[in-house]
């Protein structure tokens, strides 16, 4: 297999699984493990079979291009330390997948858990071998969603939906300043690429934006790798299941925020605010950390904090900027990453075994489970940093760069003893943990039995710790090449000399070592009565606590901030609104022209042609018209409507647009039917209901908004002026026309736009149109007018009670009479109608017409149909099925464009040519047509569609009042 | 000409929003088709206005773009007068139903007190 072929797999492999196991069957426990397992293995070989290609060609990379305008690009990247987070992620999560088989309960949704667990393996692995910047940071966001799903398994667990929302929150927040941070670093090198943003340190740091760029990394490094001030989300995270802390918030999770300091070390580090930001947080997070886990009650919340403190050293190692610092760095997130997956391994059996993780209540396991007691005591001894184990030789390391002098300052100064002291804390808490649950008495109320667990459950302890004895007893021979080959790829040709030999003599850091063990185990025999029966968390601490600090703030921000500005700012009458939008747009127009200058142009009435001139006198007065009866006479306002619409049809075919004329014109009968249908459901009102006696209010709104009204027309007014009289620059319309016929078999370019160049757009609007009249259909259904709607109208009554007292009458009759003459034309125009919709159907190609007009035009003739004969009379004789025409037009759209593809095309491309037919001759065939066939049908059943069910509303109310009245009739 | 349609666009324009702000709703939905008006005539005209020259091909042989108008704002404009029917109608179904449930044509779905 190729390297390129490996490294794509690495990715989509743990994806591909998750979708598998997320399908599994709730109960598939042992599948899903299985599967699992198996992907978590074939990474583990992938990454092992790399290394070759790592040692040899130092960097492996595969590109795949994805959005190459933007400087994205899919490419991953492997080096030596990539690689040695790769093995430590896939083959920490083998272990871990072995473990939560015999951990996970068959009561909960286990394939769900491996689903998210292998999510969490792909966007993790994704992070570590990513060679493009952003594609990092989408991963890196990824582990935070996977790693709150992961969190809130047990989502009916209120404290472990607070933890994973409290996790995704702040560390999601993180993610967002790194892509800050990061588009800065691409806006500087010019490129977002990991390869080319590593060579351009020297340009980076010395850019005016180094410092805000060093801050926004800095916040996703230090949210996600829990460190001070954000180290508060990691213990609420330990209502996590303990195989999710023993992968998330050892080796994986929280490792990602010190691998990123490490990865951009040679960008980033090295300057004054890298030294002081880092190192402070850093040594904050190292001692205070390691204060804590002394005091905490539950064991996994001592190993959060302990971890805490332990990535407070690295992150203290890499503030150094000294290249030895980095070294043990990196040896460190290794060490780290054993010994603490195997703790929280051990403490997950400990709870398992006996139904508590309170240390108070623990004691004496020693007896009932031996052989995880002595792996326990190893790992905690290399958390204490006891010698020949791995945790000694990195904290040797540590030791020796503290007492080193990088920066005159008093961080510097007092590195030497807060390193000390730190070291200290963490030999007395790890003295507790194993003190306290191995040894002493065996309390009496354990909620359960306590015994060793099944063999499998220890078996990923036991290999872990036998790596921190291997590496702690022969560095040299286990870990040593494997770490120079990841130290190489970080540093370069800055890597300096270095020594993993576990005697280097009588030193001052083994001087340090030994106050460190010996401080620390006085510290724990002075605090163990007090421990044993304190309060959870450290004195004089225990009050000042993130999480309420951050349940604060949250609160402020989502709750009463919200309800601040919702209540000052906010309102839920429409008018504001509107208004605000039309001068906010007004604004937004009239700005730019004020800034950049604006010449209206020069004022000429030559050329006037004075019959377009007194059309347009009629439009206006039509304009105004509506606008000053739409109050109190509606059915007048609309006729004005009208008007206004066709005066815009006529300056359509004026100015050379037949087919806008033509669509404009159908439109607007169609529109004006529809109003009509609608008006009957509206309230009455008549001016002398309401007087002319408005208040003053009333008054000063309306000039307002009169105000408003005029300056958007003088607005538009002036600016199409400017533009319309100026000479046009060149546009792609020289394009389309040139194209039209040569490329689209068209000659009328607008449908050939339309259905071909543009075809997509096209197929975008007709679904919209369909998505609408669906919408309208649906809405009717639910349809019950207001009360004073509910009789039939008044004139209708009159005709009624005429039909009705005269004997030779039937109802209906005086209607029909009214009607005559039109309901006959009217049906003798249907098969008319129809023969002009298809003739302007089959021309729309080469002159105007199209499936746009056809479909309204066709509609027309519908829904005249319906006006001469009523809603009965047509739907016995016709079989209208608006819907399916809908669906069969988006349908053939659909199929049209996916034709296409069947030739290699991309989606919606045409061909056409002309077809000879018998009598008719040579007739154009292009595929577009058969697209515009989609866009006819699906034009003809949305307006039909909306059309008729506005319509049946009159007679479902009148056949609901009528079965209603013949019920009171039997009754009486 | 330009000036007598700027000047009919400015009207279209004014009358539009001015029924827009009004608070029953048959005037909104009256206004909007009047802003509709003004707002595609405002696009077709940025093609620029001239007479006779349909962009309708003569022959498909040889196409000398300056004999025809801009066939782009007329393809939008085209697209744009359909949507907004299709809109007006959703907005008229919107303002029925509401008017059924409320009991008031006002615009927020009460009388103002």
């Amino acid at each position: 297999m190729t390297d390129d072929a490996s490294l794509i797999l690495m990715i989509v492999l743990p994806f591909a699984g998750s979708l598998a196991a997320i399908i599994l069957p709730t109960n598939a426990r042992n599948a899903a493990a299985i599967l699992t397992g198996a992907v978590a293995f074939i990474c583990l070989g992938l990454a092992v079979m790399f290394y070759r290609s790592v040692l040899d060609r130092g960097v492996v990379r595969s590109d795949v291009e994805w959005l190459p305008t933007l400087g994205l690009d899919f490419t991953l990247r492997m080096d030596g330390f990539a690689w040695l987070f790769a093995m430590l992620i896939s083959g920490i999560g083998f272990l871990v997948v072995i473990y939560a088989r015999y951990y996970m309960s068959p009561e909960d949704p286990v394939p769900r858990f491996f689903s998210f667990f292998l999510a969490f393996m792909g966007s993790m692995l994704g992070v570590v071998i990513s060679g493009n910047l952003i594609l990092l940071v989408v991963f890196w966001e990824l582990t935070s969603i996977f790693s709150f799903l992961l969190i809130g398994y047990w989502h009916h667990n209120a404290s472990a939906r607070d933890g994973a929302r409290m996790a995704l929150t702040i560390t999601g927040i993180g993610g967002l300043g790194l892509l800050a941070g990061f588009l800065l670093i691409g806006h500087i090198v010019g490129s977002y690429d990991l390869d080319r943003v590593l060579a351009s340190g020297d340009l980076i740091r010395s850019h005016d934006l180094y410092v805000p760029i060093l801050v926004l990394v800095l916040l996703g490094a230090f949210t996600k790798s829990a460190q001070f001030p954000f180290h508060f989300w990691l213990p609420n995270a330990m209502a996590a299941p303990t195989p999710v802390s023993a992968y998330l918030h050892s080796a994986t999770m929280v490792k990602a925020g010190v691998f990123l300091l490490a990865r951009l070390w040679p960008v980033l580090a090295g300057t004054y605010e890298w030294f002081w930001i880092v190192g402070f947080a850093g040594m904050m997070s190292f001692v205070l950390g390691a204060y804590f886990a002394i005091f905490q009650r539950d064991i996994k919340g001592l190993l959060a904090y302990s971890t805490i403190s332990h990535l407070g050293l690295i992150t203290l190692l890499l503030s150094l900027g000294s290249p030895l610092g980095a070294v043990a760095a990196i040896f460190h997130m290794m060490n780290h990453a054993t010994f603490k997956a195997s703790l929280f391994m051990a403490a997950g059996i400990i709870d398992h075994e006996t139904g508590t993780r309170d240390m108070q209540r623990l004691g004496g396991l020693f007896r009932f489970m031996p052989y995880t007691a002595t792996l326990a005591m190893v790992a905690s001894a290399a958390m204490a940093g006891v010698p020949l184990l791995n945790g000694f030789l990195s904290k040797e390391m540590f030791f020796a760069e503290a007492i080193e002098t990088h920066a005159d300052s008093i961080l510097d100064t007092a590195a030497p003893y807060a390193a000390v002291l730190g070291s200290a804390f963490a030999v007395a808490y790890s003295a507790r943990f194993i003190h306290s649950v191995f040894f002493g008495l065996l309390p009496a109320d354990l909620p359960r039995e306590p015994h060793e667990p099944p063999f499998f459950m220890r078996f990923p302890i036991q290999l872990l710790v036998l790596a921190c004895l291997l590496v702690g007893i022969v560095p040299g021979l286990t870990i040593g090449p494997f770490l120079h080959t990841a130290v190489t790829s970080v540093l370069g040709s800055a890597t300096p000399q270095y020594s993993l030999a576990i005697w280097h003599g009588f030193t001052i850091p083994l001087f340090m070592s030994v106050l460190a063990l010996a401080g620390g185990a006085i510290l724990y025999l002075l605090l163990k009565d007090y421990l044993a029966r304190c309060e959870d968390g450290p004195p004089y601490f225990r009050r000042l606590r993130g999480q309420r600090v951050f349940e604060r703030v949250l609160v402020a921000v989502s709750w009463r901030g919200a309800r601040f500005l919702e209540s000052h700012l906010g309102t839920r009458r429409l008018q504001p609104q509107l208004r605000l939008l039309v001068v906010v747009a007004f604004i937004a127009a009239a700005w730019p022209l004020y800034r950049l200058g604006f010449d209206p142009g020069r004022l000429t009435v030559q050329g006037v042609d004075v019959t377009f001139a007194g059309i347009w006198a009629v439009g206006v007065v039509c304009a105004l018209g509506a606008a000053w009866q739409a109050k109190f006479h509606r059915l007048f306002a609309l006729v004005l409507l009208g008007g206004a619409g066709l005066v815009t049809c006529i300056t359509f075919v004026w100015f050379s647009a037949p087919d806008l004329a033509l669509t404009q014109l159908l439109v607007e009968v169609v529109t004006t039917v529809l109003i009509l249908l609608g008006l009957r459901w509206l309230p009455k009102r008549s001016a002398d209901v309401a007087p002319g006696l408005a208040t003053t209010a009333a008054k000063l709104r309306r000039y307002r908004d009169l105000g408003i009204a005029v300056a958007c027309g003088t607005g538009m007014t002036i600016v199409a002026y400017a533009v319309t009289t100026r000479t046009p620059p060149v546009t792609i319309a020289d394009f389309f026309l040139k194209k039209a016929y040569s490329e689209g078999g068209g000659k009328n370019v607008v449908n050939v736009i339309l259905v071909d160049f543009r075809g997509f757009d096209t197929f975008g609007e007709i679904t919209v149109l369909g998505i609408v009249a669906l919408t309208v259909f649906a809405l009717l259904r639910r349809f019950r007018p207001a009360p004073d709607n509910v009789e039939s109208p008044e004139q209708q009554r009159v005709q009624r009670a005429f039909d009705e007292a005269r004997p030779d009458r039937e109802a209906g009759d005086t209607v029909s009479d009214y009607l005559l003459i039109p309901a006959v034309i009217m049906q003798w125009l249907f098969p008319v109608i129809i023969v002009f919709a298809a003739y302007l159907f089959m021309r729309g190609h080469d002159l105007p017409g199209g499936g746009f007009v056809a479909g309204i035009a066709l509609a027309a003739a519908f829904i005249l149909q319906y006006l001469a004969a009523g809603t009965r009379w047509v739907e016995d004789r016709l079989r209208v099925l608006p819907v399916n025409w809908i669906g069969f037009g988006l349908l053939l759209a659909a199929l049209v464009g996916a034709a296409s593809w069947l030739f290699g095309y991309p989606f919606l491309t045409s061909y056409s040519r002309y077809v000879e037919l018998p009598l008719i001759g040579s007739v154009p065939a292009a595929t577009a047509t058969l697209f515009d066939l989609g866009v006819f049908s699906l034009v003809l059943g949305a307006t039909v569609l909306m059309l008729i069910a506005l319509a049946h509303q009159s007679i479902r109310r009148l056949r609901a009042s009528r079965t209603a009245a013949q019920s009171n009739e039997e009754i009486a | 000409m330009e000036l007598i349609l700027a000047i009919g666009m400015g009207v279209l324009t004014g009358s539009g929003v001015w029924l827009l702000l009004r608070p029953r709703t048959f005037q909104v939905i009256i206004g909007l088709s009047l802003i509709g008006y003004g707002v595609n005539l405002f696009i077709f005209s940025m093609g620029r206005l001239r007479v006779n020259t349909p962009p309708v091909l003569q022959s498909g042989a040889v196409v000398n773009p300056a004999d025809y108008a801009d066939p782009i704002p007329q393809a939008l404009v085209l697209t744009a007068i359909v949507i907004g029917f299709a809109t007006t109608a959703l907005f008229l179904v919107v303002l029925l139903v509401s008017r059924g449930l409320t009991g008031s044509d006002h615009v927020d779905g009460r009388e103002p007190n």
